[in-house]
């Protein structure tokens, strides 16, 4: 099984070396070229270095031939236009893109691609954890 | 009519400009706050602050009347692609123009179905192949989406082309000599109309045949 991962910052290294762990055929992408530090220095797939919107940098990558995509790099829109070109113009079935925009997150989701909001998920654990928490019910003000 | 410009540099702005002069209604999004208080200075109430990648900027601009146009021309190509995408599929706008910043974002253009695009690199990139044409081929037009181009070939005196009647030519499947320029006069080909040295021919052909025209032709 192989994955393309484009951008390798924090979230993407961290789930280029997860799926490298469980024995996935991994190749991080990300402009710079420091980013490949974040997979460790065991790292054995593949970096490459260059932006996700260059078809070239797609395809050295291996995208022709990938089972999965994750594009998670620190531009909403750049990961927009990224995800989309690798579910309609390579055909790829599993693509996931990270957006920080809940209602952008929405919208794409509408049209299809498979978004992943953390802004919209620390949201609703944050709020369900206020929910969930004990808090004494206020004590009526006393009489003077 | 109603215009949304998204991006205020310098050709948001100069279009903006037009369009109000013009009569019409406009509004127009820069995120930059510096910019956005010169544009103010000039255009008042007209300009408003904010990314218009975000669909509530979108609404605050009246994306959902929805506008009978929007331009997209920001500096950044998956902006203005965010941005035409959000508006003709969110909002039913019927008309946005994109402005494709690097040539080779054109393809993604094409490929989300944002066919109204204006690059100005390629733009002078195609004048100066019309002015100073290196490989003998010129593109006069191209219809990407329909999948149809319309090139021009000079033919000179060592071209394969030269002497021979149109019908004889050896040309690709999918493309066709419509007309020899001569002297500046055009003439519709004809099988029996022969090519000469000094001719400029005018073909249509299919996306991806320039190369084999180019060799049947000019060699």
């Amino acid at each position: 099984m192989k994955a393309v991962v484009i951008g390798c910052g924090r979230v993407g290294s961290a789930v280029a070396t997860q799926l490298a762990s469980e024995g996935w055929t991994v190749t991080a992408v990300d402009e710079n070229e420091a980013a490949l530090a974040r997979l460790g220095g065991g790292w054995a797939g593949g970096f490459v270095v260059g932006h996700g919107m260059d078809v070239e940098i797609l395809t050295r990558a291996g995208i022709e031939d990938a089972d999965a995509v994750v594009v998670a790099t620190s531009g909403d829109n750049t990961n927009i236009v990224i995800g989309q070109v690798a579910q309609k113009r390579y055909g790829i079935g599993c693509v996931v893109v990270r957006l920080l925009d809940p209602r952008r997150a929405e919208f794409y989701a509408k049209l299809g691609l498979r978004t992943i909001c953390p802004t919209q998920t620390a949201i609703s654990y944050l709020t369900e954890a206020v929910r969930s928490c004990d808090v004494p019910p206020l004590e009526p003000a006393a009489a003077s | 009519m109603y215009v949304v410009v998204a991006g205020g540099g310098k050709v948001g702005k100069n279009v903006a400009r037009s369009l109000v002069d013009s009569g019409h209604e406009v509004t127009l999004i820069e995120q930059r706050r510096d910019r956005f208080e010169r544009l103010e200075e000039e255009f008042g109430h007209v300009a408003m602050l904010g990314d218009a990648t975000e669909i509530s900027v979108l609404e605050r601009a009246g994306i959902a009347r929805p506008p009978d146009l929007v331009l997209a021309v920001t500096g950044d190509d998956e902006d203005n692609l965010v941005i035409s995408q959000i508006a003709k599929e969110g909002y039913g706008v019927l008309k946005a123009i994109a402005r494709v910043n690097d040539p080779r974002n054109q393809q993604h253009f094409d490929l989300l179905g944002i066919t109204l695009t204006v690059c100005a690199t390629s733009g002078i990139l195609g004048l100066v192949e019309h002015e100073v044409p290196e490989h003998g081929l010129v593109r006069l037009l191209e219809l990407r989406s329909e999948g149809l181009e319309v090139v021009e070939v000079q033919i000179t005196g060592d071209s394969p082309a030269a002497g021979k009647r149109i019908a004889g030519l050896s040309l690709p499947e999918g493309a066709r000599v419509v007309a020899v320029m001569r002297m500046g006069t055009a003439e519709i080909a004809a099988e029996e109309t022969v090519v000469r040295p000094g001719d400029q021919v005018v073909a249509i052909l299919k996306p991806g045949l320039e190369d084999r025209l180019r060799k049947a032709l000019v060699g």
